[in-house]
């Protein structure tokens, strides 16, 4: 593959408190803003509290989900007396990193999140980009939680999550931690792979080429709701104790998923995927008991930054 | 220990098992919204067994509660506070749950009543006692214990005149906490589910055993007595300044000792324990006591005496 060569990376967001009620990046993010940092080297760094209202009252939202509200036909409808919070925020969010698709747009947004799923450290982007597939190679070096990488494939347009506002996107995505708790170990990963991240930026931004190379990634194919009754809609089994905290342990069909208050076990019928989000706290509204997802491998150029 | 005082209580006819005390603590929602809809698990011989959630509008936001917490609201104040639709709606709750299980300290209250609640904290399977002298609830302690080992249960005695709270089921002439965790709020975990309701099977087939006419002998119940509420470090402001440390994170019931690492600021820094001595904390980061002022609650442990009972 050919090297590519990409602009410097000057100015990059780092995002907490997208969902209030996620607490690694609120404190992350507050603590960057207490140390006042604006400036990393050739880096100028923009912290943001993205969803102050949410995080004051410790709530994942107020009206709606944030990170559901940046697709490009949310962004381009007229905010009036009646537009929920988070859609006005996401207006201003997006004049503030943005506009998205812009050549003002943030060089890299990235979002940190938490997840009650055992997922350990995932790095989710859904704009196809070099920049993040090579920060998430470069974090492979963190040995103390198993990291991995999510493509969700959708067009920029449809893309709904904050980071997609930069010219170049990702997540963080950390867990198990239950909402509204802070842990240190989870706090520790999270800080260990921003530190990571402006590191290799800088790096980057110093004329350093980037080796390519192969990467794995995880891409999101289907969800899988609970077993519901069909007049009430609530649950009637929950995540099967063979499958709760096996995140990324490939899916067979025959294998258990699912077991109901009565004791019988739901078993998955369909082809071999790997299970993700599983038990995630947000998404029992979203009727998602676990994502499932191919494994794929991607080959990626070396990077290095262009020279005026 | 003396065996010739054997105390009599009248039988436990009247039980209920309240869920959804705090809306967002899932097994306790579900296993009762199961069993009012069929409570053919929980019945037992000469014994009406009542499921009921406390606090429907919290269980239905699935927020711990709507105004104030339905599990610090059984004050006197508040269960004789005039004001009807006025007041907060958990003071509301408090009023109308004192008057179907209780009056509170009246003859007519329910015997037992059970309080199914979760926990962020890594606390397994913990029952919580109000009082170092309710003798039928430690013999209850003592058979469930045994029926469940070689898994433990630890009980956390709760009669701190500063640190006691006014909770729903002390309502009850014997109140009983079921505390399981690690779960977060609003999630349901298969192991957390299962582990409650076979701590309930069992208090229950105690309560059948007692109301036939089983005496049970003297015992002893060793018991985690609530010290000490510790509150993470803040500032000038009142911010919290650092977190649970790593070393002491998930570490409910084992020894912290002066100079372990208790709290780790945001940058890095480790905060020690200064105590005098060695002491076993509990609800270590539990999610619902950031707002409490509490990181963790210090317990010494202790060892109680049960007198033998029998029913009247």
């Amino acid at each position: 593959m050919e090297h590519v060569s990409l602009p410097a990376l000057s100015r990059v967001a780092i995002c907490g408190g997208t969902h209030g009620n996620e607490l690694s990046g609120v404190w992350i993010v507050r603590e960057m803003q207490k140390q006042q940092v604006e400036k990393v080297g050739s880096i100028s760094i923009t912290t943001v509290m993205s969803n102050p209202r949410a995080v004051e009252a410790c709530k994942r939202y107020m009206e709606t989900d944030l990170n559901r509200c940046f697709t490009d036909a949310i962004l381009s409808a007229p905010v009036t007396d009646v537009t929920p919070y988070e859609v006005r925020r996401a207006h201003e969010l997006n004049a503030q990193l943005g506009p998205k698709g812009s050549q003002e747009a943030m060089d890299l947004v990235c979002d940190l999140h938490n997840t009650t799923a055992n997922m350990g450290l995932c790095v989710i982007f859904t704009t196809f980009n070099w920049i993040s597939l090579h920060i998430y190679k470069y974090l492979k070096r963190i040995t103390s939680a198993p990291v991995r990488l999510i493509h969700v494939d959708v067009p920029l347009s449809d893309a709904h999550s904050l980071d997609s506002l930069g010219k170049n996107n990702l997540s963080f995505e950390v867990g198990p931690q239950p909402n509204g708790v802070v842990r240190a170990d989870i706090y520790n990963l999270m800080k260990e792979a921003l530190d990571h991240l402006v590191d290799w930026v800088q790096e980057f931004n110093s004329g350093i080429t980037f080796e390519g190379g192969e990467v794995e990634a995880y891409v999101f194919e289907k969800s899988i709701d609970y077993p519901r009754d069909p007049d009430t809609n609530e649950l009637t089994a929950i995540i099967h104790p063979q499958l709760q905290d096996k995140d990324f342990i490939l899916l067979k069909p025959g294998d258990p998923i699912f077991l109901s208050f009565s004791g019988e076990t739901v078993k998955y019928e369909g082809k071999e995927l790997y299970p993700f989000f599983v038990n995630e706290c947000a998404y029992y509204e979203k009727h998602i008991a676990f994502h499932l997802a191919q494994k794929t491998i991607l080959t990626i150029p070396s990077v290095s930054v262009e020279n005026d | 220990m003396s065996s010739h005082n054997t105390v009599s209580f009248s039988e436990a006819r009247r039980v209920a098992v309240f869920g959804g005390t705090h809306g967002n603590e899932m097994s306790g929602v579900t296993l009762v919204n199961l069993w009012v809809k069929n409570g053919a698990e929980i019945q037992r011989k000469g014994v009406e067994t009542k499921p009921f959630i406390t606090n429907p509008k919290a269980v239905e936001k699935c927020s711990r509660y709507v105004d104030t917490d339905l599990n610090r609201a059984f004050t006197p104040e508040n269960l004789s506070a005039p004001g009807g639709d006025d007041l907060p709606y958990e003071v509301q709750r408090a009023q109308e749950i004192n008057r179907l299980f209780g009056p509170k300290g009246s003859p007519e209250a329910y015997d037992v009543i059970f309080d199914l609640h979760n926990t962020t904290s890594n606390m397994g399977c913990t029952l919580i006692l109000e009082s170092s002298k309710d003798h039928f609830n430690l013999q209850m302690m003592n058979y469930i214990k045994k029926a469940i080992a070689p898994a433990s249960c630890p009980v956390l005695l709760n009669e701190h005149p500063l640190l006691k709270y006014s909770t729903s089921r002390s309502v009850a002439k014997h109140p009983v906490g079921l505390e399981v965790g690690p779960q977060p709020q609003g999630v349901l975990r298969s192991n957390i589910f299962e582990a409650m309701r076979v701590i309930l099977k069992h208090a229950l087939d105690f309560i059948e055993l007692f109301n036939e006419g089983m005496e049970f002998p003297p015992c002893t119940v060793d018991v985690f007595r609530v010290s000490e509420r510790v509150d993470y470090p803040r500032d000038a402001n009142g911010n919290i300044i650092a977190m649970v440390h790593p070393n002491l994170q998930d570490c409910d019931w084992e020894p912290l000792n002066p100079g372990d690492p208790m709290f780790q600021t945001f940058d890095g820094k480790t905060i020690h324990y200064e105590g005098a001595g060695t002491v076993y904390p509990t609800f270590i980061n539990e999610a619902a006591y950031y707002e409490k002022q509490q990181a963790f609650v210090t317990t010494r442990r202790e060892t109680l005496v049960a007198s033998a009972i029998r029913k009247a």
